[in-house]
């Protein structure tokens, strides 16, 4: 498979800079007005609808008093609870998933292959109506899951969504089931990417199966795991979808996230500045992620 | 070891070795089955684990209004109205069916077209032309790709509402294209590396313009990654639920998606015209993913996520 350099963010090396230069000058003037043009459709936008927003935003939650409200309220505790649990469990047991499964599906054979198409297709179908279908699927009375159990097995399953560790565990099971297909794919690309000549060698010391994994597999994929998880950590603080869809926050308000507890406090209180800064204090624990991502993806271009 | 014990008994050592490398083969042939049975039973789970959330919505799709609380696994009389029904709008959450599908066709259709257009254009002028302080532009770009989109859609709420915005496409469409260029710029500048500078250098020598390095050569040698690029950003439009929902309230102006969440405030709400109509919505992705699945592996990369 091809190496395609995803990121390539960051100051140019220095040798870079030094052609840079170069080229510079021969970038004559009306060049440099073509060129400055192309460029102004996307700053434009980047400061339109991401500078302008994202300063509005912190405008909105700069009120102190905001947050004392916040802490007052029992639901934005469940909340931090949730998201850790959530963030915790979900992001990193789909990519462990992810990692041996990406193993399973580099297998030789038609079937393999077979499988893998129709494993992607959770992620090319639309979230909302997955989420919705399954938020049906759990439904303790006429969900095909407890249908299902009670005509193979004749045990009489448990309403999913009506206590908060089995709403959260759906929740979970519901984002893994949507998210782990499309991760698989990017490791198995990475997997693909390790040259054959380093697996036969191995091979010939005797680092096949588990220990093969542990000394050759895994220390070449540590790098683009790292990145993709983290990358996912932060998309799925923002993931609205799951919560909203599969549990709705019930039962009680107990399966809340912050990014739904955002949009609750926003719309359905009407307290757009509460629901903002419910959001913000996700940044403490965003900013670090993000910081630690720019390092990575700057020092070492992630290969797929 | 000594020699005479060798030439003593060679007989004996090739019987062993042969009852040894049976053994070796039959512990082989062993493991190879074990091997095959594991493939088969993960196989098998992977399947189930795959299709059960799928062939849940086909099956309610399928049931009749009665059976729906049947608690049957497979319809009694499978049918086909549910999606008569949604597609003849005959159903008064469902009449205007065909004018928000228009409106989603047209959110992603403009998505993408602005994404690619955009992406491209900004690529060209960083790493083709090698603008001054590109870079600059590089990791804007690589801080927004990181933002989850989700916080900031309270102020592009509010934004949309002081500049009258509301039930307007081209606000949800700005929010997105906002969101997706990133990737887009991305993928295009380490794609493009992989074009020799040689072509633009000798098309300008020849007096060509930028513009017209940009659209003959610029353009057309992208085409893997457009297509890569252009697929995801329509999948961003048509996985995003929470812009579409705030944005678009009015009957006229919502997509397929709000509509449908609309049925699920309804008392009782008909899940089998809902199913139909979420299979209806999922085709276009389904359909577009398949078509270029292949000619994404390069180009699908760490964007596919956003949400």
């Amino acid at each position: 498979m091809e190496a395609v350099q995803v990121f390539d963010g960051g100051r140019p090396a220095v040798g870079h800079l030094v052609r840079l230069r170069a080229l510079r000058g021969a970038l004559r003037g009306s060049e440099y007005a073509w060129a400055l043009a192309f460029l102004v459709p996307y700053i434009a936008v980047f400061f339109a609808f991401v500078i302008y927003p994202v300063s509005y935003g912190l405008w909105m939650g700069s009120k102190p008093s905001l947050y004392a409200t916040l802490m007052n309220d029992p639901t934005y505790w469940t909340s931090i609870v949730n998201t850790a649990l959530y963030l915790g469990i979900a992001v990193n047991l789909k990519m462990v998933c992810a990692l041996l499964l990406s193993g399973f599906f580099m297998r030789p054979g038609w079937w393999i292959k077979a499988l893998l198409m129709i494993y992607v297709l959770p992620w090319a179908i639309p979230s909302m109506p997955a989420f919705i279908s399954i938020h049906w699927f759990f439904n303790g009375d006429y969900g095909f899951l407890n249908d299902l159990l009670y005509d193979l097995f004749g045990i009489n399953g448990p309403a999913w969504l009506d206590s908060r560790w089995l709403a959260l565990g759906t929740m979970i099971t519901s984002y893994i089931w949507k998210w782990m297909p499309f991760w698989t794919v990017i490791l198995l690309a990475g997997r693909m990417a390790i040259p054959s000549e380093i697996h036969e060698a191995a091979k010939i010391d005797g680092a096949t199966g588990v220990r093969g994994f542990i000394h050759i597999t895994f220390p070449m994929l540590a790098n683009l795991y790292f990145v993709c998880t983290l990358l996912s950590t932060i998309f799925t603080v923002g993931d609205f979808n799951t919560a909203y869809f599969v549990t709705g926050g019930g039962p009680a308000f107990s399966t809340y996230v912050l990014a739904t507890l955002g949009i609750r406090d926003a719309f359905d209180l009407s307290q757009p500045r509460l629901g903002v800064a419910a959001v913000i204090t996700a940044l403490p624990v965003v900013i670090p992620l993000v910081y630690l991502l720019m390092r990575k993806l700057k020092t070492a271009q992630v290969q797929l | 070891m000594s020699t005479t014990a060798i030439s003593a008994a060679p007989c004996n050592a090739a019987s062993a070795l042969a009852t040894s490398g049976q053994r070796l083969r039959r512990a082989a042939r062993r493991r190879r089955l074990l091997a095959n049975v594991g493939t088969a039973l993960l196989s098998f789970v992977l399947l189930v684990w795959t299709i059960a959330p799928i062939f849940n919505i086909v099956m309610v799709s399928l049931e009749g209004h009665d059976d729906v609380f049947g608690g049957r696994i497979w319809p009694a009389d499978p049918s086909l109205d549910g999606y008569w029904l949604v597609l003849s709008e005959g159903y008064w959450y469902l009449e205007y069916f065909w004018h928000q599908y228009g409106n989603s066709v047209c959110l992603g259709v403009a998505v993408t077209a602005l994404t690619l257009l955009i992406g491209s254009l900004t690529s060209f002028s960083i790493g083709r032309m090698r603008i001054r302080h590109g870079w600059v532009v590089t990791n804007a770009a690589l801080l927004t790709y990181v933002i989850p989109a989700t916080f900031l859609a309270i102020p592009f709420y509010r934004l949309a509402q002081a500049y009258g915005m509301m039930n307007n496409l081209w606000s949800v469409i700005a929010a997105l294209v906002a969101f997706a260029t990133p990737y887009a710029i991305f993928i295009f500048q380490n794609y493009g590396a992989s074009i020799p500078m040689e072509l633009d250098e000798s098309a300008r020598i020849d007096g060509a313009s930028p513009w017209q390095i940009y659209t003959k050569i610029y353009l057309p040698l992208m085409t893997p990654a457009l297509v890569a690029v252009g697929t995801y950003a329509l999948l961003l439009a048509w996985n995003d639920y929470l812009y579409q929902f705030l944005l678009l309230s009015s009957k006229q102006s919502m997509t397929v998606p709000v509509a449908l969440a609309q049925f699920l405030n309804s008392d009782e709400a008909p899940w089998n015209y809902m199913m139909a109509t979420a299979v209806i919505y999922s085709l276009p992705p389904i359909a577009t993913y398949y078509m270029f699945r292949t000619k994404m592996t390069g180009g699908l990369t760490m964007g596919g996520v956003k949400g």
